[in-house]
């Protein structure tokens, strides 16, 4: 009964929570890449007037399904994180995570624009891109832990970042995919950079790409959710430790952003699969035999 | 307040400008004068723009263009005219491919004069142009769509 509880607590928690977060860790995002260009950037609050603004435009679609699928993407977004925060199995979670990404995509290529159906080719090798390396992160914790549940996870006594160095490390190099941030932001890109116009969601305005703003919020807190997850092991100070090394890692993306060119996909894919290969797997390996002896 | 003038993102086009306005231009966004201070973007996508930069005057081949960039805009929406060719074709106004201004074409809301247009004059039309874009905002807020502007009058070519 108490488990309930408090996994509807933590439910309720994400949902209310995460987009303001979200969109302040937006705000600060613009606010750092701006002083990092030596620029005085815009209020922290700016991403959340943006939404403001495109909530009070008027609506205009190329068709109709093409609101129903940001719809979908938007409730798929809002179950992943919800699922994740309730403590459920990652596999679930992850798969969410992916029918989410399927429906924007789908809903780019509802448009016919050549610009939107571009981007949403990319998008779908940027999945092909991070995929493995999703799997494989929940691999080691299933490995590491004995179980797929983000409940077992959290309330273990070890800390997993020990034993799952190499996966942590790929993780947050697809977390640059995940971010779209640059190197990798192939598909479509953050504020001034421009990219097919605007990839993926040329062809959305209005309120419909005020809500794939706002999932877009939930998102970037789920995958820290993720980051975090490899520093509990049950106590308080593991979960401080976290939430700096969520911080820290969103910090290093924003870096990252401003410090790389865009590249091609080509150096997405190759790039992507090569770390899962070398730090995911290695890092498998290593973990079964240390547990075996 | 509302959200639009906090974050109007901008689109840029060159009508048959000679470079000087659209430099001027992109050098709002630069460190020297950083427009994103006041949550101004430059999209390059009219779906998301919400002021509509103008520089260089209407020819007979960029009229058409001109027009589906402004119909593509969502509302509210704004129009500046940058440069002096583009508030009345400037000193190509007498070539024959010239059509004169932007507002031959569009209804234009501020007009920012010059020759080339300095960054600050640039930034203070669009300035200005919030102004426009708070008021249509409140038409729309208040109900009813905001009543089509009447088609400029075609003027200039033909009639000499």
């Amino acid at each position: 009964m108490n488990g309930y509880v408090t996994m509807i607590i933590f439910v309720v928690a994400y949902l209310v929570l995460a987009p303001f977060v979200g969109g302040l860790l937006a705000g600060i995002d613009r606010k750092i890449t701006a002083r990092m260009q030596g620029r005085v950037g815009p209020p922290i609050l700016q991403p959340f007037y943006d939404v403001g603004k495109l909530f009070e435009k008027e609506p205009i679609t190329v068709n109709k399904v093409q609101d129903f699928y940001v719809l979908c993407f938007f409730i798929f977004i809002l179950a992943t994180g919800a699922f994740f925060f309730a403590g459920l199995n990652l596999l679930l979670v992850i798969f969410t995570l992916t029918i989410a990404s399927v429906f924007l995509i789908v809903g780019a290529f509802s448009s016919n624009s050549p610009y939107a159906q571009v981007g949403a080719e990319r998008e779908l090798l940027q999945m092909m891109a991070y995929e493995p390396m999703v799997l494989l992160t929940a691999i080691g914790f299933y490995i590491f832990s004995g179980s797929f549940d983000v409940s077992a996870i959290v309330n273990l006594s070890g800390m997993p970042f020990f034993y799952l160095i190499g996966i942590f490390v790929g993780f947050v190099f697809i977390l640059t995919i995940k971010f779209r941030k640059s190197p990798f932001d192939l598909s479509m890109s953050h504020h001034a950079h421009q990219e097919l116009v605007k990839g993926l969601v040329t062809e959305y305005s209005g309120k419909t790409l005020g809500l794939i703003e706002i999932a877009h919020w939930y998102e970037n807190i789920f995958l820290l959710g993720f980051v975090f997850l490899f520093f509990c092991n049950g106590t308080w100070w593991g979960y401080l430790i976290g939430v700096v090394v969520c911080l820290a890692a969103y910090f290093l993306e924003v870096l990252i952003d401003n410090s790389f060119a865009r590249m091609k996909w080509q150096v997405a894919i190759n790039s992507a699969w090569i770390v899962a290969l070398c730090l995911g797997i290695g890092n498998l390996f290593i973990l079964k035999f240390l547990l075996m002896v | 307040m509302a959200y639009v003038t906090k974050s109007p993102w901008v689109i840029h086009y060159d009508g048959s400008s000679c470079n000087g306005c659209d430099i001027e231009v992109l050098a709002c966004l630069t460190p020297m004068y950083d427009v994103e201070r006041f949550g101004i973007i430059n999209t390059g996508n009219p779906k998301h723009a919400d002021v509509f930069l103008v520089t260089g005057s209407v020819n007979e081949q960029n009229k058409e263009v001109v027009k589906q960039i402004y119909e593509q805009m969502p509302e509210p929406k704004a129009v500046v005219a940058i440069g002096i060719c583009a508030c009345n074709g400037g000193i190509f106004k007498e070539c024959y491919n010239v059509q004169g201004g932007v507002d031959t074409v569009i209804p234009v809301d501020c007009y920012v004069p010059g020759c080339a247009a300095r960054p600050e004059a640039i930034i203070d039309g669009v300035v200005a142009g919030l102004g426009v874009l708070a008021a249509k905002r409140e038409a729309m807020a208040k109900g009813g769509s905001i009543p089509a502007p009447e088609a400029p009058a075609e003027e200039g070519k033909e009639e000499a």
